[in-house]
């Protein structure tokens, strides 16, 4: 599949990663040359094989619902860009 | 001091024993070692005091006969595991400044075993690459040096994502090194370096700590210096972690005593589609040599058929951008790592990861953001699930007929750093290798040669799920058979 530019525009959006135009038109043709490369699996039959979502077949762990860590606010903000009180810090979301 | 840095780990850990010399002199050559190759660029942080006081630790330890498995041994960490107060970036400019407040649960188990901790080894940007090159440090470079032909006198690649553990270890700037291996991440660079490099079972080390790339692919495992060592530090890695939900909870087989097991009557596969147009024709000579080395101790070698292993890189390069856009999604300026300001919050999202992720990242989470969208998802995702499926299956059916498979485990040897090369070429780097990552299955690449221009070259063998114990038995082989003694031109002495 080639793709477009504008497509390559949304999916940077989807991905929230600002690309500028002259990066558009590049991604364009890379991300359209990795794309049909991969399509070469359409040379399989595959609609009667069930999608493999885990290597080694087991079933996740149980584990008893309790607490195990927290109340540490310092450590988990240790390494915020921006923080205040015990808090992350953002761009305002809410007018 | 270069009979220091000579040994191997099995050897050392032999001579702090005897009190030959302390586990201080050890790490003291390695420090000076990793000084002596600073232009090699394998180091992105020296943690030479914390090294010092773990040395000291180690030798009050070994006065009172209390020595653990790696006690005194000096190790490089690759920049993908997070250490406890030292700062890890993934060799990304995103993670700059990021010092993690928790140990990864393999380096706090090479610790709890006695390892001295060296500092920090350069990788591709978040284990993204095949030459070290999408590094935010710069690309590493390969000690080793060709001695004839178009390379000669050029920089070589150490291969990736490990590439700084690679050089490191072939440079004896470290005695150990841990990498991790999502395509082929520790056994490309091993090869290109003359090393031994494994990479276990899916789930055999905790991914606890360690920065995620594609999470059913990850998996981390030794960078050694030779078969014997790789049973040591692997011993050390693995086990049962909690705070990973996808750890293994059965037992590691006994590497140890598979060493000297030999491979008598062994049945090793030799897949026809490892056969490439465009391989170079040492390497095919190579691989005939090694299946020689196995049949003169023994085996059995039988030609078996994987017939879908072409499509196993188009596969994993939809399965490990699908699963990197996803973890790759928590780099968004607010809990770690770098901010670029904006004036929405949208904005600083965008500008931060524009401004944090090289090319390669970029790239890779857009075609998994694109694979995964509405619309595509079943074209793509599911699809590259179902064809791993039928890649697992044929390895599950040529492992009830042999113990293991013997291959090349690159097609060429070290290339020149910065030959321009689009992603697709680079890609294939990993050929022989994304195969296994994709099935969940062990494999390891022991050093079995030079080529033409001097440029080590290695064998890869893979083995059924769980079973380790078999690439021990016939790495051991193939390394004896080998007899590789050769050191990198650019080693420290």
């Amino acid at each position: 599949m080639s793709i477009d530019k504008q497509t390559v525009a949304r999916i940077a959006h989807l991905a929230r990663i600002a690309v500028d135009d002259g990066a558009q038109e590049r991604l364009k043709a890379e991300l359209s040359g990795i794309l049909a490369w991969v399509e070469q699996l359409n040379e399989l039959d595959t609609s009667h094989v069930a999608p493999l979502t885990s290597v080694t077949g087991h079933a996740l762990p149980m584990r008893e619902d309790a607490v195990s860590d927290g109340g540490d606010a310092d450590t988990i903000l240790a390494n915020a860009p921006e923080k205040a009180a015990d808090f992350f810090v953002v761009p305002k979301v809410i007018e | 001091m270069s009979e220091l840095l000579s040994m191997t780990a099995v050897a050392a850990r032999a001579g702090l024993a005897q009190k030959a010399f302390s586990a201080r002199e050890l790490t003291e050559a390695y420090l000076k070692a990793a000084d002596d190759t600073a232009a090699l660029n394998v180091y992105v942080a020296m943690t030479a005091d914390k090294a010092r006081a773990m040395a000291d630790a180690s030798d009050a330890r070994l006065a009172k006969g209390d020595a653990r498995p790696l006690e005194g041994i000096p190790i490089g960490i690759k920049d993908m595991f997070c250490t406890e107060g030292v700062e890890t970036t993934a060799s990304s400019r995103i993670l700059k400044g990021f010092v993690p407040r928790y140990e990864s649960t393999v380096t706090a188990r090479l610790w709890d075993a006695g390892g001295v901790m060296l500092g920090k080894l350069n990788c591709d940007e978040f284990a993204m690459g095949s030459a070290n090159e999408t590094s935010a440090f710069g690309a590493a470079v390969n000690p080793w040096q060709a001695t004839s032909g178009a390379l000669k006198g050029k920089a070589l690649t150490p291969g990736g994502s490990s590439g700084g553990s690679a050089a490191a270890m072939a440079a004896r700037a470290c005695l150990l090194a841990p990498g991790t291996d999502t395509g082929g991440s520790i056994r490309q660079p091993a090869a290109l370096c003359g090393l031994v490099g494994l990479k276990p079972t899916y789930g055999r080390c905790s991914r606890r700590g360690i920065v995620a790339f594609a999470s059913s692919l990850d998996q981390a495992g030794p960078i050694t210096r030779d078969v014997a060592d790789c049973a040591l530090m692997l011993t050390a890695m693995a086990g049962h972690d909690a705070g990973d939900s996808t750890s293994l909870s059965a037992p590691l087989p006994d590497l140890e005593s598979a060493l000297t097991a030999g491979v008598k009557g062994m049945r090793i596969g030799i897949p026809d589609e490892y056969t490439l147009d465009s391989m170079n024709a040492e390497i095919i000579a190579l691989w005939q040599q090694g299946r020689a080395w196995l049949e003169d101790a023994g085996a059995q070698c039988v030609s078996v058929s994987l017939p879908h292993t072409r499509y196993a890189l188009p596969t994993y390069y939809i399965i490990a951008p699908a699963e990197a856009s996803s973890n790759l999604a928590r780099y968004d300026g607010v809990r770690y790592g770098q901010r670029v300001d904006g004036a929405t919050l949208d904005e600083m999202y965008a500008k931060t990861r524009g401004a944090g992720f090289g090319d390669e990242v970029k790239r890779r989470v857009l075609i998994g953001t694109y694979v995964l969208s509405a619309g595509y998802y079943d074209a793509y995702y599911i699809k590259a699930q179902q064809v791993r499926r039928l890649i697992q299956d044929d390895f599950a059916k040529v492992f009830q007929d042999v113990d293991a498979l013997l291959t090349p485990s690159t097609p060429t040897p070290a290339f020149a750093l910065g030959a321009e090369m689009d992603a697709l070429t680079m890609y294939l780097n990993d050929v022989f290798t994304v195969p296994a990552n994709l099935a969940g299955i062990p494999a390891i690449s022991v050093p079995a040669g030079l080529s033409s221009e001097g440029l080590p070259l290695g064998l890869q063998l893979i083995a059924p799920a769980m079973r380790e114990d078999q690439l021990m038995r016939g790495g051991a082989v193939l390394e004896k058979a080998a007899g590789f003694t050769h050191i990198a031109k650019g080693a420290a002495a």
